[in-house]
């Protein structure tokens, strides 16, 4: 299956990751100690991470580490610890009636609509960049600046609507979860 | 893929090259270690001398070897795993907490380029392209080993510590990040080798010019509360939390948390000399064959120079209250660093956008100081204060003058 193309070692630095990304993964629904599994989830940002820096996305496997593993987790972690779940939870019970049958078909549609894809052509992998037009990415520190190029002309109003909309969930949690000293409580 | 980065692998990898990498790996390795020694000794005994006492002085000249007998005593002492502890999270968190120190040290340049056997070889572990933000994601990672130390201590001190940990490590990493991506910018690299290299002309190139002092600021106070050093040591206040998050650990697993500390301080000058000061750069006197001595002297210099900037910070401030600290954080720090930013990249451009953005800036700042006095009245105004009181007599006029709500 392996083509010639690829050395023995971009070989084994891709059998690393996806190991340590699939252990993690089963890790995290298969440990019962929430702490547990926030740490199986850390190993499969690892895994990612490893996987980007082998495409050369050096950028991409840093931010991967610095928001998921670096923010992300630990703010799960911090809500683990503060609300006081971290024992074990009871998994036999079932609290919406038909969620599991109907959770596993919708696994399976996007698991084989993915190997669909990946059969049918080759964007998946990441190997030609749409915003070169077909032409490979730099290697080194070149892509950064290609990325960054990208991200700031091609795909500009796609990031500035990201933005707005990461800025608005801040401002509606903010809302949401504040509570208001003063007048309001006199006057409801 | 690496060969665009570092001279060393611009010709294959070889034998040699692999001899190179490993003795620098290891010599990189042996240096930190003996660094956290001295840092160790020089702390205790710099401390000391701010405190009228004589610190350190039984063992070794001057008491040097003190380190190492606390560390061989700690290593022969009882290891003690609480009933309650998670185990194996007890046991991997201490490593949690060193690795990330080790890491980021290999991405510092300690000195200028050598040719050793034909080879060029950079004085740093690695120059990878992500450069600087591997300094970040370790950062990032070094969160872990304080807040599962907490969590798996089982225990109620250690857990609060842990809270307090990751809130704090998570608010300052923002202005931390933003400090980095001004120097960036200047430097218009990720890479160490190339920040440092941009800064080799002379003082008025070193980035904690270029950049206005202002960014050097911001990443000093940002990378003392990463570091949960003094005064931003809330995780670790003895006098609320017992011992913080270690407060279970013994033995060599505290040995370990111990040397972690000491170790991310140094690690943390040396990148700040990196980022702010040119790393080795300085005046190289022309001696033969000694020439590259000195750049390594320099940064060495440098380096001394921030830690004892850390032991001064221990002796000189008072501990941040922690919502004092939050405050500095995130009302404070971020804004400001976020501004400068802009008008750093303004700069950058034309000089023109860049008293245009110093304008906008200067407006941004005022709405915001408007709007956190406005918040601090609504909270602590007089309608804050009336239902606590309740049903008691206090005239409204009293109430306001308490609540400084005339004053606004």
């Amino acid at each position: 299956m392996i083509a010639t193309a690829y050395s023995l070692g971009a070989v084994a630095v891709f059998v690393t990751s996806a190991v340590l990304i699939i252990v993690g993964a089963l890790g995290v629904i298969a440990v019962k100690n929430p702490v547990h599994a926030a740490m199986s989830l850390i190993m499969t940002l690892f895994g990612v991470a490893v996987a980007f820096v082998a495409q050369s996305a050096d950028f991409l496997a840093a931010v991967q580490i610095i928001v998921y593993a670096g923010a992300i987790v630990v703010l799960f972690l911090f809500v683990i610890m503060f609300l006081g779940v971290d024992r074990r939870e009871g998994v036999r019970v079932e609290p919406l009636v038909g969620q599991r049958p109907l959770a596993a078909t919708g696994v399976g549609i996007v698991v084989l609509g993915l190997v669909a894809l990946m059969a049918r052509s080759h964007w998946v992998t990441g190997a030609m960049s749409v915003s070169t037009k077909g032409a490979p990415l730099a290697t080194g520190s070149g892509n950064v600046s290609q990325l960054g190029t990208a991200v700031f002309t091609t795909y500009l109003y796609a990031f500035e609507a990201t933005a707005a909309l990461l800025v608005i969930a801040v401002v509606g949690a903010i809302v949401l979860a504040r509570r208001e000293h003063s007048l309001d409580e006199e006057s409801a | 893929m690496i060969a665009t980065v570092d001279p060393l692998y611009a010709h294959g990898v070889t034998l040699a090259v692999l001899l190179i990498v490993l003795i620098k790996v290891v010599v990189a390795f042996a240096l930190l270690l003996n660094a956290v020694i001295v840092m160790i000794w020089f702390e205790r005994k710099a401390i000391s001398d701010m405190q009228s006492r004589i610190g350190p002085q039984r063992w070794g000249p001057f008491g040097l070897l003190q380190t190492m007998a606390d560390g061989l005593k700690l290593m022969l002492k009882e290891d003690l795993i609480p009933a309650e502890a998670d185990r194996f999270v007890f046991k991997l968190a201490p490593f949690l907490a060193l690795i990330p120190g080790f890491i980021t040290f290999a991405i510092v340049p300690v000195g200028g380029t050598l040719t050793i056997a034909g080879h060029p070889v950079l004085l740093q572990v690695a120059n990878p392209p992500m450069g600087i933000l591997l300094m970040l994601a370790m950062s990032g990672i070094s969160v872990y080993g304080v807040m599962l130390a907490g969590w798996s201590s089982g225990s109620k001190y250690p857990l609060l510590s842990s809270v307090r940990a990751s809130a704090q490590m998570i608010s300052y990493e923002a202005s931390l990040g933003l400090a980095v991506v001004m120097v960036v910018l200047v430097t218009g690299s990720l890479s160490t080798h190339d920040i440092v290299t941009a800064q080799a002309n002379g003082i008025w190139h070193w980035n904690v010019i270029r950049l206005g002092v202002i960014p050097f600021v911001i990443f000093l106070i940002s990378i003392t509360a990463e570091l949960n050093r003094p005064p931003f040591d809330v995780v670790e206040a003895e006098s609320e939390l017992v011992g913080g998050f270690h407060t279970e650990y013994s033995s060599f697993r505290f040995a370990i948390f111990y040397l972690a500390e000491f170790m991310n301080t140094i690690t943390m000058s040396a990148i700040m000399v990196t980022l702010f000061f040119g790393g080795p750069a300085g005046w190289v006197p022309n001696v033969p064959h000694l020439r590259w001595v000195f750049p390594i002297l320099w940064f060495f210099v440098k380096t001394v120079v921030f830690a004892f900037s850390y032991v001064w910070f221990r002796a000189a401030l008072p501990r941040f209250r922690y919502d004092q600290l939050m405050d500095l954080g995130w009302k404070k720090l971020i804004p400001l660093s976020l501004g400068w930013l802009i008008v750093v990249a303004g700069f950058l451009i034309a000089p023109a956008w860049g008293f245009a953005m110093g304008a906008v800036v200067l407006l941004a700042w005022t709405m915001l100081t408007r709007a956190f006095e406005i918040g601090t009245t609504r909270e602590r105004g007089a309608e804050a204060v009336l239902p606590v009181i309740g049903a008691r007599p206090l005239p409204p006029e009293v109430l306001r003058e308490i609540t400084d709500e005339g004053n606004v």
